[in-house]
């Protein structure tokens, strides 16, 4: 269990936090200038807070009122920053080895588990973003930290690069069992690594919990292009002839470019609410090759010219769809009504996807 | 063109008070210029330009100041004589002090500069890593810094190997003792027929001081290579 409880006022931004953080994987997440990575530099004491309590399962790392500050140095906790500050003037050997503690793991193991041997005597300048972020994340892992903070350890990488980063990540949970707290503002990276998110907004803790239901809440101040919605479904059949997987979901089949990995685990989706249209009746006739049944929880219209409808698919899950104001009284959209939820499968992104 | 023994005698004395200079000058210079580069404290201004000042002021006035403070009636020259028997006034490494002292600025300058373009996020990833301060400052800010000092001590050498104005009010011209190469050249062009001797001396001096900034071009160029990762 991790505690944080802080508060910090600078000019022009109060950052004011209070959340409990299980192990797995906690997913920071907010647009920029939400105060994620003040966080994690007070988490790893980079920064003080004016206030407040940081603790790590029984021991406290920061107590204002017990005057508790332990030294960043004393911490034993892992931060892969955005850029990686590898030590320029050490080669790679030399930095995984910088922070390296005994009763951890051994050198030998975290470069065959990070695909390292060829990149040891290289020099940092000379490595591709990709390769500086898993040796950032083998030297943080070295010095056997009891937590993982990880700063967009993405965001300076293109797609191919990412999907290379993204089972370390979450093999750090399942293979060493150290928790993971990253920061983020990609919904699709937080669906495919978090179990938990924090959404914070202005320097505040707006919501947290589990990633599904966090992220398929009715956040007021996101906009329409930045809602939403995440559905899980089960890789039930591939069509090699076309390309296309078959997930299965309660509210019906879900389509899907590509074929996933072997596995028969559940995959999480993101659907943004602008690619889901409505019907009343199932078409027919229509390119759209998923359509998902439920019942609206409720419409949101503010006079403007868009509101979002809430959909209950069957099975529980809840999905986002946005629509103009005229269609959603033309319509005559309201709560109880059952209506399909239409999904283009190309609108999918299934590059970001792999088992949950 | 073979030297003469007094020639020697100059030369010789003149590369021991710079090198003496350098030593005093460094571990002062590396400190101050972290302190400037890294800490904010009540009077850190007036630190600097404390520093500077050999650079601004006459260098008779420093020479006469050092006088008054460490002769032999000085407030620390008394009281360094009387407990470790260091004696500054009129002996080489009088010299010396006074080349450190008007070098010093310099020196600080290079360091402190080189210490400012570090990025202060590689000394914290440092000490996420479990690094304590010391050893982030050994094995990151000294390693890093490498090339600001390297280029701070080149300069120290050379100024001291030139100075002339402090160090001639300080301890005075005195051959085999404190007379160094620019005091030896200055104390020729004073004596007639001089000349052939001082011109000996100053194409001296000029191949020295483009020795030691050859040098340093090449040092700095391979160290800042190495920082950068390239071969």
């Amino acid at each position: 269990m991790i505690e944080i409880c802080v508060k910090q006022s600078r000019p022009n931004f109060t950052l004011d936090v209070d959340v409990k953080l299980g192990h797995g994987i906690t997913a920071l997440f907010g647009p920029s200038g939400a105060g994620k990575s003040s966080l994690l530099n007070l988490i790893a004491g980079l920064e003080q807070p004016g206030s407040g309590r940081i603790r790590i399962g029984s021991e406290s790392l920061f107590d204002s009122k017990a005057k508790i500050n332990l030294a960043v140095y004393k911490r034993r906790i892992g931060y892969v920053f955005q850029d990686a500050l590898l030590l320029p003037h050490l080669s790679v050997r030399s930095n995984l080895r910088y922070g390296f503690r005994h009763g951890g793991m051994e050198l030998s193991s975290i470069v065959e588990f990070l695909g390292l041997s060829a990149l040891l005597e290289r020099r940092p300048t000379t490595l591709s973003g990709g390769e500086r972020q898993r040796v950032s994340i083998g030297r943080a892992l070295l010095s056997a930290p009891r937590l993982m903070l990880m700063d967009e350890p993405l965001a300076s990488l293109d797609m191919e690069r990412k999907r290379e980063i993204f089972p370390y990540i979450e093999q750090l949970h399942k293979k060493f069992g150290i928790p993971v707290i990253f920061v983020s503002h990609a919904i699709e990276e937080v669906a495919r690594l978090a179990q938990h998110v924090v959404v914070m907004r202005d320097g505040k803790a707006v919501a947290h919990g589990n990633t599904q239901t966090v992220m398929n809440l009715s956040d007021s101040h996101a906009s329409r292009f930045e809602r939403t919605s995440i559905l899980t479904g089960k890789p039930a059949s591939y069509d090699s002839a076309y390309g296309l997987t078959t997930l299965s979901h309660p509210a019906g089949n879900i389509s899907l470019t590509g074929q996933l990995g072997r596995g028969k685990a559940p995959v999480r989706i993101v659907v943004k609410a602008t690619d889901v249209t409505l019907a009343l009746n199932k078409p027919k006739d229509i390119s759209a090759r998923t359509m998902l049944k439920g019942i609206i929880a409720r419409c949101d219209v503010d006079g403007g010219p868009t509101g979002i409808v809430h959909v209950k698919l069957e099975g529980g899950e809840e999905l986002s769809a946005a629509l103009t104001r005229k269609a959603m009284d033309q319509l005559g959209l309201d709560a109880g009504q059952a209506v399909w939820c239409l999904l283009k499968s190309v609108s999918i992104d299934e590059r970001w996807i792999a088992s949950s | 063109m073979s030297l003469s023994p007094e020639e020697w005698t100059t030369i010789l004395l003149s590369l021991r008070v710079a090198l003496l200079a350098t030593l005093i000058c460094f571990p002062v210079g590396l400190g101050l210029a972290w302190l400037l580069a890294r800490k904010d404290f009540w009077g850190k201004s007036i630190l600097n330009s404390l520093i500077h000042l050999p650079l601004v002021l006459p260098p008779v006035v420093t020479g006469y100041l050092l006088l008054i403070a460490f002769g032999k009636k000085g407030a620390i020259g008394a009281f360094l004589e009387s407990t470790f028997g260091l004696v500054f006034a009129f002996r080489w490494t009088g010299a010396a002090l006074a080349a450190a002292l008007m070098a010093l600025p310099l020196m600080v300058r290079a360091i402190r500069l080189s210490i400012e373009s570090i990025d202060q996020r590689l000394e914290g990833a440092a000490s996420t890593l479990g690094a304590s301060p010391l050893r982030v400052f050994v094995t990151v800010t000294l390693p890093l810094a490498a090339p600001g000092m390297l280029a701070g001590t080149i300069l120290t050498y050379v100024k001291a190997l030139g100075e002339f104005g402090a160090t001639i009010t300080f301890v005075s011209n005195i051959p085999g003792q404190t007379q160094t190469l620019s005091l030896s050249i200055y104390s020729l062009l004073q004596t007639p027929d001089g000349d052939a001797a001082a011109l000996r001396l100053i194409l001296l001096a000029i191949a020295l001081a483009l020795a030691a900034l050859l040098a340093s071009e090449f040092l700095a160029r391979h160290l800042s290579n190495r920082m950068a990762g390239k071969p």
